[in-house]
């Protein structure tokens, strides 16, 4: 609770939690149509595109202004995904190669660019690096304010454009029939995205910049089908990561807050994939468990049934038709007899009138089918029976 | 050997080993998985130095990478199938979570160790002449030559081997299978090899940089042609010229050498975008504009060939709604072809233009 309370006395925690907390916010919003229109790794490749244009904002103006470096690291970001739709529109090349040559390529020059600052002994050059990673430990009340009022802007034009974007992300046909500047709508969002880059590059850092779009999207994406609520919550997910993520970095020294962060979405992802209601794969295991166990008890049922009408009903006769042992036919019977379907007298079992009822159910349940598939026998001159 | 020359040999090595591994990642739409697994060795790497009691060991090292690569392989393909999350979505989960484990790790126990997140990051290939391998009280020379001389031997050797399996479950997986080429084998054999190559490369060009080897010159080569073996040739043509001219880069500017190394892959790849023979932007550019001349020359030739007299400029452009210039140069490409006469009194066929223009209909 102590931890909790410094985020309101703590001047630098609070700085660190605020900032985090912002890029959880914007980036579980716009990382919400950033997952729905498959574009989730467009965030690390706008992000790794960055750091020339931090580097060249740097070597240009000679300061470390964070909104220069900010404004520098975004356009950076804007030509690479310019360039990119540029390399897709007339090669062939698959989309993930592009992504994936923009990203390196452009990655690569960033780091030429900063060694070479680092070795042409300019002393104002400190902490540039630190762009890779993330600085969230050094982030100012400046700096929180630069976040604010960028994501502030990107919120706004959401906030503004919402259905626009809504209708582009799940039907940009039908929304361009109805006359919306599709392709302008998509490079709004995506510049947009930038922005949630710009902010991540100070906290979380360049190279863990997609797991800020995509994994509180992806959990919230578990726990609705409504766009508007997957928003919601994909931006409260991210919030919490980003204010967990820097509560518990500041609990030890050497707990770098970038992977902190990342690492808590990861988790609420993880938790949402597994327990989610409805979506949740610990209930799907579940259910298809007791389907499992379900039709197995129903056929046992059937099986016993036939031979308590035509024959009689032992553990052995059980285990010779099903082809099993006949202390595993036993077993079965209790199994059975567990569910109130039979009882056993020595070694003769019967049917309860329960059994009975219950496989006479099943029996029609079974004969339902056929006959609902072929219109003629639904006349049913009594052929079918 | 001179330390220049085991730099730019080991880059070579580290180029030409993933250049033969990424053209079968660009062909099998993997690229992605290439970024992944080079993200997710970290902790694996991370792993096998704890293990190894803080011994900077090669072996442990390998091995974890590559265990570290197969479970990102595995987890993606795990989150994937769930249908819950899609496969792209899926590895921008998966590895920012393990790198994160890895960064952690790294500043949380190897903090003063000799395993610093620039060199994870970017590599040091500038060290690569003074690790040197020794064995049996011998000086056998740069470790790292001998790690990727053996490493490109082994994917050399696998392309070779595979290669009929390779192309087929590339090109056509659900054939592969049918005809018992066991394609998930394949697949994962593939990613171990790419898990190790990064690994291996991991000390020379960084954990994110053989990225930019294992895709840019694939990428790069499939621009150029549309036949697999010339492709992977291409590829490791491309890595090697890379490797060359990144090293007098980076010495000329003292910059990264692994950074300018994809900076000049990153060139290539555009200069062959622009130019390339087969469909680079520039020359369809031009082969368009061509065409439109020598077509709207043959249109003149049509039309002059109606009329005896020299037909003025000024009746063509009104004829035809064309712009002056457009007309000039449909007139030059006529004139040097010998088609078109330079009469001051206006445009008039020569004989050879009469001819051509007289043997259409």
């Amino acid at each position: 609770m102590d931890l909790l309370a410094g985020i309101f006395t703590d001047y630098t925690l609070r700085n660190v939690a605020l900032g985090a907390a912002l890029l959880g916010l914007v980036g579980g919003v716009l990382g919400s149509f950033a997952t729905l229109r498959r574009q989730s790794l467009l965030g690390d490749v706008l992000a790794h595109a960055a750091l020339p244009g931090i580097c060249l904002a740097f070597l240009l103006t000679g300061t470390k202004a964070p909104l220069i470096l900010l404004l520098g690291a975004g356009l950076a970001g804007w030509l690479a995904s310019l360039l990119m739709l540029a390399i897709l529109r007339s090669t062939r090349l698959p989309e993930d190669s592009t992504l994936g040559v923009i990203l390196s390529g452009f990655f690569g020059f960033g780091i030429g660019l900063l060694t070479f600052i680092q070795h042409s002994g300019d002393s104002d050059q400190a902490g540039l690096d630190k762009f890779i990673f993330g600085q969230a430990a050094t982030v100012v009340g400046e700096d929180v304010l630069t976040m604010a009022v960028l994501g502030g802007v990107a919120l706004l034009l959401v906030g503004l454009l919402y259905k626009e974007f809504k209708l582009l992300t799940f039907d940009p046909a039908f929304a361009s029939s109805l006359g919306l500047p599709v392709r302008g709508l998509g490079t709004l969002l995506t510049s947009l995205t930038v922005i949630a880059v710009m902010i991540g590059l100070q906290t979380v850092g360049v190279v863990l910049m997609a797991a800020m779009l995509i994994a509180p999207a992806a959990a919230a994406r578990q726990w609705t089908n409504r766009l508007s609520t997957m928003v919601w919550l994909s931006a409260a997910f991210g919030v919490l990561s980003g204010v967990l993520g820097a509560v518990i970095s500041a609990t030890r020294e050497n707990l770098p807050t970038g992977p902190l962060v990342v690492l808590t979405a990861s988790l609420i992802t993880l938790f949402s994939l597994l327990l989610a209601p409805e979506r949740g794969l610990v209930w799907d295991w579940r259910r298809t468990r007791n389907n499992r166990r379900r039709i197995r008890l129903e056929r046992l049922l059937l099986d016993a049934h036939v031979l308590y009408n035509h024959a009689e009903l032992t553990p052995e006769s059980l285990a010779q038709r099903r082809r099993t042992a006949p202390a595993r036919a036993k077993e079965e019977l209790e199994e059975l007899a567990a569910r109130g379907w039979v009882t056993g007298r020595g070694e003769r079992w019967e049917l309860t009138e329960q059994g009975h009822a219950e496989a006479h159910r099943l029996e029609q349940a079974m004969r339902v089918l056929p006959k609902a598939l072929n219109p003629r026998a639904e006349g049913g001159a009594g052929g079918a029976a | 050997m001179s330390s220049d020359f085991v730099i730019v040999l080991t880059a070579i090595f580290v180029s030409t080993a993933s250049a033969l591994l990424g053209s079968f990642l660009v062909l099998r739409r993997m690229a992605l998985m290439a970024d992944a697994i080079s993200h997710a060795v970290l902790p694996g790497i991370v792993l096998a130095f704890w293990v190894s009691g803080g011994e900077r060991a090669t072996a442990p090292a390998l091995l974890g990478a590559a265990a570290a690569g197969l479970l990102t392989v595995t987890l993606v393909e795990w989150l994937t199938r769930t249908g819950r999350i899609k496969n792209d979505a899926a590895i921008g989960l998966v590895f920012p979570a393990l790198f994160s484990l890895g960064v952690l790790a790294v500043s949380l126990y190897f903090r003063n160790v000799h395993l610093d997140l620039d060199a994870v990051l970017y590599g040091e290939i500038a060290y690569a002449p003074f690790n040197t391998l020794e064995a049996f009280g011998l000086n056998l020379g740069p470790e790292s030559l001998w790690i990727m001389g053996g490493l490109t031997l082994v994917n050399l050797l696998f392309v070779l081997l595979f290669y009929k399996e390779l192309k087929l479950s590339t090109f056509d997986a659900g054939l592969a299978a049918a005809l018992g080429f066991l394609p998930a084998v394949l697949h994962y054999a593939l990613m171990s090899l790419v898990s190790l190559t990064a690994v291996g490369a991991f000390q020379s060009v960084g954990a994110i940089l053989i990225v930019a080897f294992l895709i840019i010159p694939p990428a790069t080569a499939y621009l150029l042609t549309q036949r697999l073996p010339v492709m992977i040739a291409l590829a490791v043509l491309v890595g090697a010229v890379s490797s060359v001219l990144g090293y007098v880069l980076a010495i000329l500017l003292d910059a990264s050498i692994a950074g300018m190394m994809a900076t000049v892959a990153g060139l290539l790849f555009g200069l062959a975008w622009l130019f390339s023979p087969v469909g680079g932007v520039l020359t369809a550019r031009n082969r368009r504009e061509r065409q439109r001349r020598e077509f709207a020359a043959r249109l003149l030739l049509a039309h002059l060939a109606h009329h005896d007299r020299p037909v003025p400029a000024r009746e063509v452009l009104e004829e035809f709604g064309w712009s002056p210039a457009f007309l000039a140069q449909a007139q030059q490409w006529a004139q040097r072809e010998g088609l078109l006469a330079g009469d001051p009194n206006g445009l008039r066929l020569t004989a050879r233009g009469a001819a051509l223009a007289g043997e259409r209909p």
